[in-house]
């Protein structure tokens, strides 16, 4: 029986016409489809070769670098326009911890007098025992270098990159590697530069590590992302015998070894011990560090730019 | 579809990815984040069909991968796919299904999470598995889900539906 012919119009002999249908063919629109995602997964792959292979100073940055820019005045209007809501959160949200933050800080306050006082002291004892020495040292935070304040405009999505992109750039003295603090503390490492933005990679990245040092008994490690988790720290590499106690202070430690040195410059506070252990199998002590910034809540950063360079 | 229906897509793509960056990244519940342009892709991948769906995967993926100053094409290549695929099950056994978007996102969330690790160690970054596959995807599963059905709905108020020209089950007989 012909395709064109109903079994009941085949029975009555009949000739049977269809009725013309805009339907396409299942082959054409099958080969459309199938060619439209291969482009589409080709092109994907042939950007990610391009940017992964040439990095900076490839083809592709100078493209991604204009539609950065070209992105970014919807980025601050958005940003903008979330301020306000973000800010009443953190103002509902501060007055739920209130009594209790006031009672802590008063507490904290009176400790910290104390320590003026006696850093105060240590300060000039030092400056004095410095110049004689003709002392040389590395860069030193924050004498050394002259802040750019930026905002934070995008995060990556996802929970593959631990990273910020800030509205400061080459334009404004940026440079990669320049260490990025906020008033709590050290936030990270710029990565990526254009004229007008900056990528930063946070302290919380599996790539992240800084050297650091417990302000309190000079132990020395380096600190990085605890693995499996969001925002703890660890301070690795201590020796066992170092000494090492829960609410230790950890700062950068800015190193300096002939023409090399740390990126970051010494005293950047990092965070605060929470919990020190070691096993018997492990060669150094196991340190998690609580970090002082909110890597969750940026919404401005310091980026560090070295005064000799500006 | 049309060339209006096309400019709202885009214009819905581009308004999900950059809220996606700017805003919607740094909601962090229980360690991880929802993924808004995710949840649109798929939206628009079932309403519109799988061409759009992966076209604005594409799209949507370039605009994240520029703001972010990331490797391009790692998001485009994982919302390209994403997309292509709500669009086929759109097509075909989703068509009609009240739970189609609730479905489709789950599953969607749960594959470009893997498979957005998958590429990351190709390309050589530090990811930890247990942090990307169940610290922070488990959470954005969650939220993912919560988001699908009002997305949904959104994105169909402003793209509307691709009507589907069915067989005819009937043949005119000419004597």
């Amino acid at each position: 029986m012909s395709r064109q012919r109903s079994a009941r119009s085949a029975a009555l002999g009949l000739t049977v016409r269809r009725v013309p249908t805009t339907i396409p063919s299942r082959g054409a629109g099958q080969l459309r489809r199938r060619l439209v995602v291969g482009i589409l997964v080709l092109a994907s792959l042939v950007l990610i070769s391009v940017s992964f292979r040439s990095g900076e100073d490839g083809p592709l940055s100078g493209v991604e670098s204009a539609g950065a820019t070209a992105l970014r005045p919807f980025a601050v209007g958005l940003e903008r326009v979330a301020q306000p809501f973000r800010d009443a959160y953190s103002w509902a949200d501060s007055l739920l911890t209130a009594r209790s933050e006031a009672e802590r800080l008063r507490e904290e306050n009176r400790e910290l007098l104390q320590r003026a006082i006696q850093s105060e002291f240590a300060l000039q004892e030092n400056k004095y025992l410095r110049a004689q020495l003709d002392y040389i040292d590395s860069p030193r935070f924050p004498a050394d270098f002259t802040p750019v304040v930026a905002e934070v405009t995008g995060r990556p999505a996802g929970a593959f990159t631990q990273a910020i992109v800030v509205a400061a750039g080459s334009s404004d003295g940026v440079r990669m590697n320049d260490p990025v603090v906020t008033s709590d503390g050290l936030v990270g490492v710029v990565t990526r530069v254009t004229p007008s933005l900056a990528r930063v990679q946070l302290l919380t990245d599996e790539a992240a590590a800084a050297s650091a040092i417990d302000l309190r008994t000079g132990a020395t490690g380096i600190v990085r992302h605890a693995r499996g988790t969001r925002e703890t720290l660890v301070l690795d590499r201590v020796r066992k015998q170092d000494v090492v106690r829960v609410k230790d202070e950890v700062v950068t430690a800015g190193w300096r070894a002939g023409a090399l040195s740390s990126l970051f410059p010494k005293g950047i506070p990092i965070g605060k011990v929470t919990s020190v252990g070691q096993t018997d199998t492990d060669l150094f002590q196991q340190v998690q560090v609580d970090p002082y910034v909110d890597f969750g809540a940026l919404d401005a950063v310091i980026v560090l730019v070295p005064t000799d360079r500006r | 579809m049309s060339a209006t229906i096309w400019l709202r897509a885009l214009a819905v793509a581009f308004v999900a990815a950059m809220l996606q960056v700017v805003i919607v990244s740094s909601i962090v519940v229980g360690g991880g984040a929802p993924d808004i342009l995710l949840v649109t892709v798929v939206a628009l991948g079932l309403l519109r069909g799988s061409i759009p769906g992966a076209v604005l995967g594409f799209v949507g993926g370039l605009i994240v991968d520029v703001s972010t100053l990331g490797t391009l094409g790692v998001t485009s290549l994982v919302l390209t796919l994403a997309g292509f695929w709500a669009g086929r099950y759109g097509e075909t056994t989703g068509r009609d299904r009240r739970l189609a978007p609730i479905l489709a996102v789950g599953s969607i969330t749960l594959l470009a999470g893997v498979f957005g690790f998958i590429l990351h160690y190709l390309l050589d970054e530090d990811v930890v598995a247990r942090h990307a596959l169940v610290t922070a995807l488990a959470p954005a599963f969650v939220m993912n889900l919560l988001l699908a059905l009002p997305v949904h709905r959104l994105v169909r108020r402003i793209v509307g539906e691709e009507l589907r020209a069915e067989p005819s089950s009937e043949v005119e007989v000419l004597v």
